[in-house]
């Protein structure tokens, strides 16, 4: 359901300012939003300054430092530090990416740091993805075959293989989900641009034999069609996919096969 | 961890406050707006045509609206929406038949959405304002 303000607990307050760090020469502001569940407050938006020269040069480079120098609580999801596990997805500077690929020079000003948007926040930037997980459950992402299974593995040719590109790079960091508006006001029905993306690569494997039954799977006014090619997807996909793309080729096997 | 608050509500992270606007998704908002606005300006011509069949009073009733200052803004308007909405809906098609979804190309609808509907408004007005 459209619900254009945040809920009365959801409103962010004012925040501590941090103190600079003695003796930095080149300073980068940065506003962070927190949630602790272990108190009472409203979330707020704390501003921090990184010393530019004692730092790497990714946002999550700052946060990391942050953390390390001048406030532990500081909590956030991190793992690979180079965009191939998708951890550090958060909305920077008012686009959702990751935070170890997005270099701070890229940004100019202070550097606004917030969950990915339309999420139950566990903790300041890390969100609950539990529903983004079954949603990807849900397509059913394996190879599905009904003919016995050779004697060594299923072939396919490279013509074939090739088709997955721009697919199979996925990594479930939820950057597109969270940026599109549709999945905002109906993240509960829809599955979103990562879900879909990934019922499609499913759908046009060639060695998959449940095409019918994947369609079916997907075939709601809710679950696939609350597209509507706002196309913040695949703006925001830190590995340049395009979720929307994949979701007007679902529609289009639709059409195909009536 | 004896004293974690456990069953207290989880805050929403913000969205559209906090998301910065990209060309798309304005005209995708631009799309639903000029929608609305068709009903309204298809009410009004409407109410036109029925007090044009009527008799030649209420005729000049509406005839007068209609060329009064606000209803020829009102008029402007609903041009405007009309052919914003139809470039809007060719838009749609383009991509309902795979066209025009990978990067330059979304912008550059985007724009050709703007601009064509700004254009063909004026088109309209010329031709009225020459002709009319």
């Amino acid at each position: 359901m459209v619900e254009l303000t945040l809920p009365k607990n959801s409103r962010t307050i004012a925040g501590k300012v941090w103190p600079k760090p003695a003796g930095a020469t080149v300073l980068k502001e940065f506003r962070i939003y927190r949630w602790n569940p272990d108190d009472d407050a409203n979330p707020r938006v704390d501003t921090y300054f990184v010393d530019r020269h004692d730092c790497g040069p990714m946002v999550l480079d700052a946060i990391i430092w942050i953390k390390s120098k001048i406030d532990p609580t500081l909590t956030f999801r991190r793992s690979c530090r180079e965009g191939i596990c998708g951890s550090c997805a958060m909305n920077i500077d008012g686009t959702n990416t990751l935070a170890c690929t997005k270099g701070m020079d890229e940004i100019t000003g202070a550097v606004k740091i917030y969950p990915l948007p339309h999420m139950p926040v566990v903790k300041d930037l890390v969100p609950d993805l539990t529903r983004f997980y079954a949603q990807h459950a849900s397509i059913e992402p394996w190879l599905k075959t009904s003919t016995p299974a050779p004697e060594k593995e299923w072939g396919q040719s490279p013509q074939d293989r090739a088709k997955l590109d721009g697919l199979y790079e996925c990594i479930l960091c939820a950057c597109c989900s969270t940026s599109c508006p549709s999945y905002w006001w109906n993240g509960d029905r829809y599955l979103g641009p990562a879900a879909l993306l990934q019922a499609y690569r499913w759908l046009i494997d060639s060695r998959d034999e449940a095409i019918g039954e994947r369609l079916d799977n997907v075939e709601d006014p809710f679950r696939l069609y609350r597209c509507h090619t706002i196309m913040n997807c695949a703006k925001a996909c830190p590995k340049g996919l395009n979720p929307a793309k994949a979701i007007a080729q679902i529609k289009g096997m639709m059409l195909e096969r009536r | 961890m004896s004293d974690l608050k456990l069953g207290r509500a989880r805050p929403m992270s913000p969205h559209l406050t906090i998301y910065r606007l990209t060309m798309t998704m304005m005209m995708s908002m631009a799309h639903r707006v000029t929608g609305a606005a068709l009903y309204l300006g298809t009410l009004l011509l409407a109410w036109f045509l029925i007090a044009a069949s009527m008799n030649s009073a209420t005729f000049a009733v509406a005839s007068g609206f209609m060329h009064s200052w606000l209803g020829m803004l009102i008029l402007f308007g609903f041009t405007w929406a009309l052919m914003h909405h139809l470039l809007g809906g060719v838009r749609h098609a383009l991509w309902d038949y795979g066209w025009g979804l990978d990067a330059p190309e979304r912008e550059w609808l985007a724009i050709g959405t703007l601009a064509g509907g700004l254009g063909l408004t004026l088109v309209v007005w010329l031709i009225y304002g020459i002709w009319g």
